[in-house]
């Protein structure tokens, strides 16, 4: 027994070296990237150390632009999506029949490639000289006249991109939420129903408080998720999202690496660790708040 | 007698009418979901001309074609993308499950100074997001010259945290006693990990393996970054190369068609897993 | 093969800032004989599984040395001391069918020992009739009852021929009749084989009922081994004589004075050669005889018939117990329209101990 300290690790090697080698060691230069100014990765040169880099993005309007995206994004999908994915575990739950239909269908996007399905999305709200797109023909039945989704007003390119993000998150959540409610113990509704309990106590006092662990969960998971969305939009706008003016902050850091504009890996560095620290601060408020509200079983 | 007997009728068909609705919502929803899936399938088998022609589109089709994937085969090479794609999720995958599962082994079975500072690091790195790596790993594959390979495209991808956790906690489900009775019958720690634990722990095994097939046949950023050249490009940036300059022209259907083959494989797999899936996502869901 | 341990201690270390270091086995010195059932007996916590894992070899010994016959094992691994074992929930591995698991350990010999699939099978089968399993080969352990599961982990302990086997508390899944037909089984099994057998047990019945040896420990410490009748009548000190017998043995606060031995006022027996003292008195259940002449008087608050013995259920404000029990046979006439029973001693089924040290004086 003595033999197996050493052999123990021998096991883990493997994983240390492959972690050490692309998860540690990449981590402490992507700091030392981010201080490098002006880091030019074809001359391999820069001309100093120092806030250069963040200075530099904090003023591209590109960066600005796919700050406010993000955040747009953000505000509004986490929600909403979270609010309706609430809305139909609960449906889910009260209902015996076909469930298990129902919650095999709504997984399914959480399988398909977001690249293929967005390019579906695209074409479904795409207006070309052939066809105005079906959302379009669906909305003209309200009087609404036609609206160009992909490369027509921010705001309506804005709401293409929502909804397929929250189309892209729906599985997960409606399946954290369906296992949730599973587990809230049959008891607890009997002996609040020999309680005469209403049925939205119930759900206020007993169900909402039960789950909100998973609630609280997916809120923090959905903001980091969302906070690093980038193929969505590429799906629906094409890889050139600075010209879509739908560019999110993951997005500019790939831009900065790689492609047309690309070839600055410190500016792509000092977008990445403003996107951690604002992830980081995110996380941490919630935590903050979660101490507060969330029951804990 | 008769008040009550009427009351009783008046809530069975409020209920009845709740439950109507109930299953109305959860059906716009499902419609939802299944709606781009129908309308892709449903495109690809339109022919070009028709697809075109149609104004308002159909939401059916009198004269399906298979047009659309014979071209789809022939005019963008699809076939290479899928190779390429079936290769990188096999050998991913493959040695994904020779690094975590010893690692695993190794921290819920064996005893060792440190384990539990070396397991805390390995769980801390589990809140490093991929962003913040990634650059570096593309500028250090970019630097050994291993773009445009499938070593550059493999190796970044072969390690996770997350799965060696799930592991680690399967393994620490089965009774310590088992380790004990192999060890009186001589039975080498290597030999005990494959003839009992794995056998034991197979469910969470095939749910790794598949969650992680999952994600190496949908993964974007790094084969985007990592290949410039055709010939190594996966599904997803296939279809993206396909959407910017595949066929000539914008040929909708033909694009419908790629998308159609290129999502298939990932459907079939999860109808037959479907319960595992689930349960492995349930779990502890995607990272991140 | 005798086994014999040479003071031998196990300490565990502390756990924790706070904790205490636990001295499971507290320097102990024995020797199995060759081809004998021994059964390590004591109350839970007493250290009998921890020597158990020593004599395995999943434990190293702090201090000591066992030795298998004449050659020290304490250094060995497991597999190379030749022990089968039997754990307490069997450990069967449960995605193996019954035929894979006896075969399992002979999968693991190496070079020499190494067997072809024909012989292995054909040892597997011979063990499992043995055990009386041949016709559940091809199941799983989940489709077995607890005693044929049992029956399994004995199997696979037995295949690879062992020089000595081990047996953690073997009974204790078991119901309670099942108890009695696998105690049996374990004798009939051990006799058959002829292997030296050692298991751990906190039932005291079935330890007496089998074994040719027991070995009853307490806090870690050894107190005393021997065959089980020399254990029950000669009991070395308090602890045992307590711990042996159901019903247990009654006691008394007692006294002994000018070599007679007085429960409170009660001149009970004599003569003693022993210095005047306070004493504690035990007496079997089976010591009292209820005569007219009896010295000793009780109260008596039930009485239950069991065919052939009749148990008296009595009073004495100098038991330590609020009641005791005695067995004597049904023939015996007791008048039970009288509140109390006079009673004489055996003299051989009465032990006096030492009120300091509990041990035994006579």
């Amino acid at each position: 027994m003595e033999k197996s300290k050493s052999k123990a690790w021998l096991y883990l090697l493997p994983a240390i070296i492959f972690l050490g080698a692309f998860m540690v060691y990449p981590l402490i230069d992507v700091f030392i990237y981010s201080f490098e100014e002006g880091y030019n990765s074809a001359s391999q040169s820069y001309f100093g150390t120092g806030t250069y880099n963040y200075l530099y993005i904090l003023h591209d309007p590109y960066f600005l632009m796919a700050l406010k995206n993000t955040f747009i994004l953000v505000l509004v999908t986490v929600p909403l999506s979270t609010l309706l994915s609430l809305l139909i575990s609960l449906a889910l739950a009260s209902v015996k029949k076909i469930r298990g239909l129902f919650q095999t269908v709504y997984f399914l996007p959480y399988v398909t490639n977001t690249l293929a399905v967005g390019m579906v999305f695209m074409i479904l709200f795409k207006k070309t000289p052939y066809t105005e797109g079906l959302v379009n023909i669906i909305l003209s039945f309200f009087g609404q006249a036609p609206i160009d989704f992909i490369t027509g007003p921010y705001w309506a390119k804005m709401l293409v991109l929502c909804v397929y993000t929250v189309w892209v998150v729906m599985p997960f959540k409606i399946l954290v939420l369906t296992s949730a409610l599973a587990s809230v113990k049959e008891e607890y509704y009997s002996a609040a129903r020999v309680d005469g309990t209403t049925s939205f106590r119930i759900f206020t006092k007993i169900t909402l408080p039960m789950i909100s662990p998973m609630i609280f969960y997916l809120v923090i998971t959905g903001f980091i998720g969302a906070f690093k969305a980038y193929s969505d939009a590429v799906a629906i706008f094409g890889t050139d999202l600075n010209a879509a003016e739908m560019n999110t902050i993951v997005g500019y850091i790939y831009d900065m690496l790689y492609g047309n504009s690309g070839g600055y890996p410190s500016y792509a560095s000092a977008a990445a660790i403003v996107l951690f620290v604002i992830v980081l601060t995110i996380t941490v408020i919630n935590l903050l708040v979660r101490k507060k509200h969330v029951f804990n079983g | 007698m008769k008040n009550s007997n009427s009351l009783k009728k008046s809530n069975i068909t409020r209920k009845a009418l709740r439950k109507g609705a109930v299953y109305v919502f959860l059906s716009i929803w499902a419609i939802a979901v299944l709606f781009p899936f129908y309308y892709m399938l449903l495109t690809s088998f339109k022919s070009y001309s028709s697809y075109n022609s149609e104004f308002v589109p159909k939401l059916y089709t009198s004269a399906p074609t298979l047009e659309n994937y014979i071209n789809a085969f022939k005019a963008v090479p699809l076939a290479d993308y899928f190779l390429n794609t079936v290769i990188f999720t096999i050998a991913t995958t493959f040695i994904m499950l020779c690094v975590i599962i010893p690692a695993a082994f190794a921290f819920s079975r064996l005893e060792f100074k440190g384990k539990s500072l070396v397991f805390t690091l390995f769980l801390a790195l589990m809140m490093i997001p991929n962003e913040l790596v990634v650059i570096t790993n593309f500028v250090s594959i970019t630097e050994l010259g291993l773009r445009n390979t499938f070593t550059g495209l493999v190796l970044p991808s072969v390690t996770s945290v997350f799965y060696i956790y799930l592991l680690k906690e399967s393994f620490e489900q089965i009774p310590d006693e088992l380790y004990y009775a192999a060890k009186v019958d001589g039975t080498s720690d290597f030999k005990y990990l494959c003839r009992v634990m794995l056998p034991i722990c197979r469910p969470t095994v095939i749910t790794v393996t598949v969650l992680k097939v999952i994600e190496c046949w949908n993964s974007y950023v790094w084969p985007r970054l990592i290949t410039d050249n055709e010939a190594y490009y996966l599904v997803s940036n296939g279809i993206q190369e396909i959407r910017e300059n595949g066929f000539g022209r914008e040929n909708i259907p033909a694009m419908m068609a790629s998308v159609v083959v290129i999502s298939l494989p990932l459907i079939v797999v999860f109808l037959i897993f479907r319960k595992k899936i689930m349960e492995g996502v349930a779990r502890g869901g995607l990272k991140g | 093969m005798k086994v014999v341990l040479d003071s031998l201690s196990k300490r565990f270390p502390p756990r924790g800032k706070k904790g205490k270091e636990v001295i499971a086995v507290n320097n102990f010195s024995f020797e199995i004989p060759h081809g004998k059932l021994v059964g390590l007996l004591g109350p839970s916590g007493c250290g009998k599984s921890t020597l158990l894992n020593l004599i395995c070899g999943l434990y190293k010994p702090t201090e000591g040395e066992i030795f298998f016959g004449d050659e020290t094992v304490s250094e060995l691994a497991p597999e190379k001391r030749g022990v089968g074992m039997v754990f307490q929930s069997y450990a069967l591995y449960p995605h193996l069918s019954v035929l894979q698991n006896i075969i399992f350990p002979l999968e693991n010999l190496k070079g020499k020992d190494k067997l072809s699939k024909e012989e292995m099978k054909k040892r597997a089968y011979e063990v499992a009739r043995l055990v009386q399993i041949e016709e559940l080969m091809d199941r799983r352990p989940s489709e077995l009852s607890g005693g044929q599961q049992q029956r399994v982990a004995i199997a696979r302990a037995l295949v690879k021929m062992p020089r000595v086997l081990l047996l953690d508390e073997p009974l204790s899944n078991l119901d309670a009749r099942l108890r009695l037909q696998t105690r049996e089984e374990i004798r009939r099994i051990q006799r058959e084989t002829g292997i030296t057998t050692v298991f751990v047990t906190h039932d005291q019945e079935e330890a007496m009922s089998i074994c040719d040896l027991i070995v009853v420990m307490k806090d870690g410490l050894l107190q005393q081994i021997g065959k089980p009748q020399e254990v029950y009548d000669d009991p070395i000190n308090l602890f045992v004589a307590k711990f042996l017998g159901t019903p247990p043995i009654c006691t008394f606060d007692g006294e002994i004075k000018d070599g007679k031995l007085y429960i409170g006022k009660q001149e009970v027996m004599s003569p003693f050669d022993l210095p005047d003292k306070k004493v504690y008195v035990g007496v079997r259940p089976e010591g009292f005889v209820p005569e007219e002449c009896g010295k000793f008087i009780c109260t008596l608050s039930a009485l239950e018939v069991m065919g052939r013995d009749v148990s008296l259920v009595m009073q004495n404000e100098n038991a330590h117990t609020d009641k005791f029990r005695a067995i004597v046979d049904s023939d015996m006439p007791i008048d039970t329209t009288k509140t109390t029973v006079s009673l004489s001693l055996k003299r051989n089924k009465v032990f006096l101990f030492d009120k300091e040290t509990e041990e035994r004086v006579y």
